[in-house]
């Protein structure tokens, strides 16, 4: 039977990236490795109930009481489950993946919204990038990489990028024709028109695609734990593959109320905003 | 002093503007070049000219080209070919550099729905032209101030645009454009969104700001009566072109065809119709000393029961009527002072025909037009009042 050799082509350009594009994911892994090294060392060095109290402290301006007492309870959870280093190691690589993926990911919106023809290309890219099975990606970072911390991060930014790019995107051409008219007509230029009118008013759009976008990178980095990347998926995955039920069970545990405390965080960061807004 | 100019003026909409243009410049309408090449008419064969401290008004169905033409005026839209005078620069040959000075420094633009930054407070807002020249904290603030002062907004600085009425919104928008001392507003639409009552408070505002400061202003509206009450002159549009310019009264003296006439119909001819419009040449008139004879001759001729009486520097004395110029006739009277009738109606041009009305109910004789110093410019008879409110053409008395 006739089959199309898709799989050998994508093999082929594989093997020709790895071969000429060498100093560029050479001089990536450093970049990277070195945020997440340093992330990590800061968080370890700070002590355990001092993080919890910056956590409770951030939760509280952010948010109000409730989530306050939600972060500090179920972080000192997590610590009396012995958790802790992991779920250190699962926060820095989380935090530095989307540092990277925001780094890249809001640029590249902005580009988007700025020209029909560029959305045109990156559109469909998107989308198939957001359709993928998560764990495709690990395939191509261990080719790269190797095992460890560094392809999940690489995986994690691939993967967790759609969202921000494409609601930084939404947000900008959402900005009203008018105001833009507005600005246009008092002689902003392109860059103050950006700066002052379009990130500002896209801002509630692009804090929702940050949100998005911390999310999917905790997921990844969960299932990054297949391709030897440490943390609390490190603990749910041998949970599973050794019949840990229990200890997976706790890791499992640990991870949602991280995603709880991270997605409240980010969420009303977005809503802090707009309260400012509209009654002050 | 002439402000503003617009020479020749187009604007095609679509790819490939130049080829249409040809075909506009040779006659082809809106409809046809829409089915031969896809492009749209935005502004065609545009020509006015505005002068310094003038409100000019431009009206039309929807579609007409009203947004096109007032954006292309700061360049908002780029025209297609024509010319853009400010105080004798075609801003149309100008670069980006020299555009981003005049947008900031010389035009200024109010919207319809307001287009205010929502997460700028109110002084923020009103600073914003001055934000993005860079101009210093202290002067923005004072600058702010005062325009949100002569809006009659003060003391809602902090406040955010959200937490405004529309029209408190809009006082916002024309307080941003007065911020930065433009001397050209132009207002597409500014007062539509608002309601009638606050409408109306806008426009007097409106008029009493360019009362006081002398801005030249472009304003786009749906609403005759706006037009009427505002305009020193306006332009109707249709399918892109001006079909008419002039000042109110002689847009709805001499309407120049059907489309404008059309807009005119159902307006309240009596608050724009001054005394002036309607009011006639004085020629029946002797000077004192003229003969009585003369002036029954003039009453027979221009077949009226009165006649004006003025002095040598015409100045107004009274009112001779027929009957007792007979009279006088009959006793061998050589002077007319004694019969004139010197309670007479009078009126100034500016009169409105609204006030004119009980005058003209109230009085057996024709109104006298007179000036400040009591010089006759012509008479109004009690007729042309009534036919002037009903839109006829006011028949020659
Ligand atoms: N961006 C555009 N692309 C193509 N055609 C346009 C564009 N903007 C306006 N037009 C067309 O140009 C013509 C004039 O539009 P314009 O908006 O100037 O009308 P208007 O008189 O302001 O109408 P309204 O009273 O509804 O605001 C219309 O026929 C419209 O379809
Ligand atoms: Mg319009």
């Amino acid at each position: 039977m006739f089959r199309l050799p898709i799989g050998d082509f994508f093999e082929r350009g594989i093997d020709f990236l790895k071969v000429h594009g060498e100093s560029f994911f050479n001089a990536l892994k450093e970049s990277v490795l070195f945020i997440i090294q340093h992330f990590e060392n800061l968080l370890q060095w700070i002590p355990w109930w001092m993080l919890i109290l910056i956590f409770v402290i951030l939760a509280f301006s952010l948010s109000g009481k409730k989530l306050a007492i939600f972060t500090g309870l179920g972080l000192t959870f997590i610590y009396s489950l012995d958790l802790w280093s992991e779920t250190l190691d699962t926060l820095s690589l989380v935090l530095s993946s989307t540092l990277f993926t925001l780094l890249i990911g809001i640029p590249l919106g902005v580009a988007m919204s700025k020209n029909d023809n560029t959305q045109k290309i990156l559109q469909p890219i998107l989308d198939f990038m957001q359709t993928m099975p998560a764990f495709i990606y690990l395939i191509p970072s261990v080719i790269f990489f190797g095992l460890g911390k560094m392809p999940g991060a690489i995986a994690t930014i691939i993967f967790a990028m759609p969202p921000v790019v494409k609601l930084t995107n939404l947000g900008i051409r959402q900005v009203p024709k008018d105001v833009i008219e507005a600005a246009i007509s008092f002689g902003c230029t392109q860059k103050q028109m950006l700066r002052k009118v379009q990130i500002p008013l896209a801002l509630p759009t692009i804090l929702t695609g940050i949100n998005q976008t911390i999310m999917l990178s905790l997921s990844m980095v969960v299932i990054s734990a297949m391709i030897g990347a440490r943390g609390l998926g490190e603990v749910v995955y041998s949970g599973v593959t050794q019949m840990k039920i229990g200890k997976g069970f706790e890791g499992g545990i640990a991870v949602v109320i991280l995603a709880i405390i991270l997605d409240r965080l980010t969420q009303s960061l977005g809503i802090h905003k707009k309260r400012k807004q509209n009654n002050k | 002093m002439l402000k503003l100019a617009v020479k020749n003026l187009y604007k095609i909409y679509g790819s490939k503007p130049q080829r249409s243009l040809e075909l506009v410049r040779q006659g082809v309408s809106k409809e046809e070049l829409l089915k031969k090449t896809g492009n749209g008419i935005g502004v065609c064969k545009v020509n006015f000219e505005v002068e310094e401290g003038s409100i000019f008004v431009i009206m039309g169905l929807s579609g007409s080209g009203k947004s096109t033409l007032i954006r292309c005026l700061n360049r908002l839209i780029e025209p297609t070919s024509g010319s853009v005078f400010i105080d004798g620069h075609d801003i149309c040959s100008y670069d980006e550099k020299q555009l981003l000075s005049i947008r900031r420094n010389k035009i200024a633009m109010v919207f319809q729905h307001f287009a205010l930054l929502p997460h700028k407070t109110i002084e923020e807002n009103v600073a914003f032209g001055l934000e993005i020249q860079n101009t210093s904290v202290e002067y923005r603030h004072q600058k702010a101030c005062d325009a949100l002062a002569l809006v009659g907004l003060k003391g809602y600085e902090n406040a955010y645009p959200n937490e405004l009425s529309g029209g408190m919104q809009q006082r916002v928008g024309l307080a941003r454009a007065l911020a930065i001392d433009a001397d050209i507003l132009l207002m597409d639409e500014a007062f539509s969104a608002l309601d009638p009552l606050i409408r109306s408070e806008m426009q007097d505002e409106l008029m009493s700001i360019q009362d006081s400061m002398k801005k030249t202003i472009i304003f786009i509206t749906h609403d005759l009566d706006e037009a009427l009450k505002i305009g020193d002159q306006i332009a109707i549009m249709k399918d892109g072109a001006i079909i008419q310019t002039g000042s109110p009264e002689e847009i709805l003296e001499h309407p120049a065809d059907e489309y404008v006439r059309s807009f005119i119909k159902d307006v309240d001819r009596s608050k724009i119709l001054t005394a002036s419009s309607v009011m006639k040449k004085p020629d029946a008139i002797i000077t004192q000393k003229g003969g009585l004879h003369l002036a029954v001759r003039k009453m027979r001729e221009s077949k009226m029961s009165s006649i004006f009486v003025i002095n040598k520097d015409k100045t107004l004395q009274g009112l001779l009527t027929i009957d007792s110029a007979l009279e006088a006739l009959k006793k061998g009277e050589t002077d007319v002072t004694k019969y004139l009738l010197y309670d007479i109606e009078k009126a100034v041009p500016d009169t409105s025909l609204n006030e004119l009305l009980p005058s003209a109910v109230r009085s057996k004789y024709p109104i006298a037009i007179v000036d400040k110093e009591e010089r006759l410019l012509g008479i109004v008879a009690r007729v042309a009042v009534l036919s002037g409110l009903s839109g006829e053409e006011v028949p020659n008395v």
